[in-house]
């Protein structure tokens, strides 16, 4: 009876491992879980770090479980009435090598990552204009709202919030290949902006100002999430997010131009006069052809 | 039995009639023995209704939007029984909020805590019998609190557990009953804990020094101070929403937000100082949930391998440094909140280095096993279970710890499954091995052996049927009634059927826990003093002990695991027992 018990817990690295690479790598029935493929530079870099660290992860589950199953298979079963256990107190050699090993491990692992971190958290990426090194400025202002996503591609001027913004409401469209910027703000309560195929996640919270950044490198369609709970409408706040080439954005946007409504001018103005963003100024451009709004250095 | 040793002075003799009798013994019960069983009780009724809510989540992910069995046209008559979007936002917050407040925390300190402390130290009570008394008392507000909230418009609160504010400043008045019974969940955990402070420092017996005091002690000592320092600022950070909700002050609220197309706030306020004090506290938590099955886990294990807790010490040791640790780490819980990023750098290496103690508690608990004679019974599994099933929460506790897989997995389901892991299939797991193993103790009767094991088999399978395949969600945000309207998820529907098929499957389990537990109450073959043949104090004495506990003053003379020691006949050798 109790090798059974043995056995059952044998299954649970075997159970859990195998799961674990079948959805690492793709396999039926687990292909749509895990993570979806990468879009970005940055995200095969955290994949990389997720594979990593679980395959670290299953070693180590290995070990501790099949010898607590081991345990339990020999030393489980013994008839003899007489036999006693061994009176083992401590060990304290064991004890340093079962310290200083995984300690090594994760200082490791700890400062292994920290690039990762620097790359898509930390290290805005900038231009350089009349010699001076400034951030590059964003290409679309993300506002979130109970329970939708609005959009101000910086207009003509490539300055955000100013009233030659273009608006579009749940529906960001993007070219690829190029290292795009977003500044996000909130209207009301924290959102949290998550685009799996980017491995892109940041909080968005009112009364502060957040950037990400990105380089896509496939056309694609794909969805924003919400992960931060806003309210009993959380479930549905999404909005579309299409990679295209440069060329079609440029057409794309010239539409949306057209599209521009008074009301939303007004909208706009109001919230210029924060006037709380933007104190460096990005370079300007001349013409007001969507072809110029690149911010290719 | 020398009764003149027993100070009887706590629950003198109740004469009347059985009305009287009964409030005098279970209501104004100053007997730490009562005080734990009445915790254990009303955590028990908790659990229970905090399993319901999770399988109404449950539901709502594996078949979104269908009529809900049995409540849906009780509640939504007019949709024909299907769920809200906000009925479903109050379910897992009050799910996370009942198991954390009202189960875990006070079946581990508010119900073990109570009941064993006194007795493995040898003390005749608690310090403080009354403040022990107020304790518990403190939780009936926070209880009809919470039921309250259930009637509100809203069906409770729904701003998450977490409840971080703009949102749940902008929630119903179910919100401040939340806010409300947590302050009183906090008072009775701080009474609670300056209780246990002063009974294991004061009221040992003579012979028990610090480092003999078994390892369920000392998780509850340590979780003891953890309480003490960390909940002022939980308390201290609900006084001030309920400020922000009542008051119209602005502690959390920054200018110019607009919610309902209204203007909301008189501004000034900080968003992320709301979760910088809740995760303050909140962080500690997660180890105030665990420390206390850790040492029972402890004492479990080493009794049945007939064997000393391998490096006692050690044990000791990584308890306190994952209590210190855990004091520094909270801020992971905010990777991408919009806090400082070179911060969260900080936060990674203190949250990567508490693994190492919990590492070593592991090796150590696999070290106890290894060598022994086992007796697989029913709480030893759930032990074994407890240590299996805390490595994988602990390991994938590891892969979120590095902030840039934070940045994909934070409020997923991949958090989800950790959480889950950690807190039921290792906490619950564990406070279930010690009820099985404790109740002779309690109830003075055994429990069924057999009905024990196949509670154990059938948990165990489909806790992993459950939380494991949630590792795989590790895109599907939480929080969110109907994921499915992401093309991207919409693949992963049959994955939570499954889930859930596994979560109604573990709810219909504790059934036969249920059974198991009154039926022993009544009928169980009757134990004598120590039926395990274990070492600590509370099995010298009767099953259930006399108030008072001890029939004569126990001296302690050795550690609590001298299991198999080479001096004696036995495999067991009592800390009391004279060589």
């Amino acid at each position: 009876m109790n090798r059974v018990w043995s056995v059952l817990f044998l299954l649970v690295p075997v159970l859990g491992i195998a799961s674990t690479l079948m959805a690492m790598y793709g396999i039926a029935p687990l292909e749509s879980a895990w993570l979806p493929k990468s879009l970005s530079q940055a995200g095969d870099t955290i994949d990389q770090l997720f594979n990593g660290i679980h395959l670290l992860a299953a070693f180590i589950l290995a070990g501790t479980v099949f010898t607590i199953g081991w345990a339990l298979w020999r030393f489980g079963d013994r008839q003899d009435p007489n036999a006693k256990a061994r009176y083992i107190t401590h060990n304290t050699k064991l004890e340093i090598t079962w310290t200083v090993i995984p300690a090594m491990i994760l200082v490791f692992l700890a400062f292994f990552q920290m690039k990762s971190w620097a790359e898509n958290k930390m290290d805005r990426p900038t231009v350089t204009v009349n010699g001076v090194s400034t951030f590059k400025p964003p290409m679309v202002m993300v506002k979130a709202k109970r329970f939708g996503w609005e959009f101000y591609y910086a207009g003509a001027d490539g300055i955000v919030e100013t009233q030659d913004d273009v608006f579009v409401e749940n529906l960001l469209v993007l070219p690829v290949g190029e290292e795009i910027v977003l500044q996000m703000e909130s209207r009301d309560v924290i959102h949290s902006f998550y685009v799996p195929e980017l491995r892109l996640k940041q909080d968005i919270v009112p009364g502060m100002t957040q950037f990400v950044w990105f380089n896509a490198r496939e056309e694609k369609d794909i969805e924003i999430m919400c992960t931060e709970l806003c309210g009993w409408g959380h479930y549905m706040m999404k909005a579309d997010l299409n990679f295209v080439s440069r060329a079609q954005f440029d057409a794309w946007i010239k539409e949306q131009e057209s599209a521009y409504s008074p009301e939303f001018k007004n909208a706009v103005e109001t919230t210029a006069s924060r006037g709380e963003v933007n104190t460096v100024v990005p370079p300007r451009f001349s013409s007001a052809s969507g072809s110029q709004l690149g911010f290719k250095n | 039995m020398a009764e003149v040793s027993v100070k009887n002075s706590i629950a003198p003799d109740r004469k009347g009639n059985v009305v009287s009798r009964f409030v005098w013994t279970y209501v104004f019960a100053t007997d730490h023995k009562v005080i734990g069983l009445q915790f254990l009780f009303s955590s028990l009724i908790w659990f229970f209704v905090g399993g319901f809510l999770a399988l109404a989540v449950r539901w709502q992910l594996a078949w979104p939007w269908s009529d809900m069995p049995i409540f849906g046209h009780l509640l939504f008559a007019e949709s024909g029984g299907q769920m809200s979007p906000g009925f479903y936002n109050m379910l897992f917050t009050m799910h996370a909020t009942i198991m954390i407040f009202f189960v875990i925390i006070p079946i581990l300190a508010g119900a073990f805590g109570n009941y064993l402390i006194p007795l493995m130290v040898g003390a005749e009570d608690m310090a403080f019998p009354r403040l022990n008394m107020m304790s518990y008392w403190f939780m009936w507000p926070a209880f009809a609190c919470i039921t309250l909230s259930f009637f509100m418009p809203e069906y409770g609160a729904s701003a998450g557990w977490t409840s971080y504010p703009p949102l749940s400043v902008f929630q119903g008045d179910a919100q401040s009953l939340w806010l409300l019974a947590m302050v009183f969940v906090g008072i009775s955990s701080m009474m609670g804990s300056i209780n246990y402070l002063t009974t294991i420092i004061q009221m040992r017996a003579p012979g028990m020094t610090m480092f003999r005091m078994p390892m369920t002690v000392w998780g509850m000592f340590i979780t003891a101070i953890m309480q003490a320092f960390a909940l002022p600022v939980l308390t201290a950070a609900l006084l001030m929403q309920l400020s922000d909700r009542i008051l119209m002050t602005g502690f959390f609220l920054p200018e110019n937000i607009a919610i309902n197309n209204g203007v909301a706030s008189s501004g000034g306020g900080q968003v992320l100082l709301w979760q910088h004090l809740f995760w303050f506290y909140s962080h500690p938590a997660v180890y105030i949930m665990i420390l206390p099955a850790m040492g029972m886990v402890s004492d479990i294990i080493s009794c049945f391998s007939r064997k000393p807790l391998f490096g006692y010490r050690p044990m000791v040791y990584s308890i306190t440094s994952i209590a210190g640790l855990g004091f520094i780490v909270w801020g992971h819980h905010m990777f991408i909140s919009g806090m400082n990023h070179t911060l969260a750098m900080s936060f990674m290496v203190s949250t990567m280095l508490i693994a190492l103690p919990s590492g070593i508690k592991v090796f150590n608990w696999i070290g106890t096993l290894w060598g022994g004679k086992l007796q697989l019974t029913t709480p030893m599994l759930f032990c074994v279970g407890f240590v299996s099933m805390f490595v994988i929460g602990g390991l994938s506790g590891i892969v979120m710890s590095a902030p840039p897989v934070d940045i994909v997995i934070h409020d997923t389901y991949y958090i989800v499954a950790h959480l889950h892991y950690v807190l039921f299939a290792s906490s619950v797991l564990g406070v279930l091995g010690a009820i099985y193993f404790w109740f002779p103790k309690m109830f003075g009767r055994m429990m069924n052996e057999k009905l024990g094991k196949i509670h154990f088999f059938l948990t165990f399978v489909f806790l992993n049927g459950t939380f494991f395949p949630m590792h795989f969600l590790s895109q599907m945000p939480r929080r969110v009634a109907d994921p499915y309207i992401y093309e991207g998820l919409k693949d992963l529907l049959p994955l939570n059927q499954f889930m859930t098929i596994c979560a109604i499957g573990m709810g219909l389990t504790q059934l036969i826990f249920v059974a198991n537990f009154f039926g022993s109450m009544f009928f169980g073959p009757k134990a004598g003093r120590n039926p395990w043949n274990a070492n600590t104090l509370e099995w010298t004495t009767a099953s259930p002990p006399p108030h008072g506990n001890f029939d004569v003053q126990p001296i302690v003379r050795r550690g609590p695991y001298e299991y198999s020691h080479p001096d004696t006949e036995g495999d067991y050798y009592p800390q009391t027992e004279t060589s």
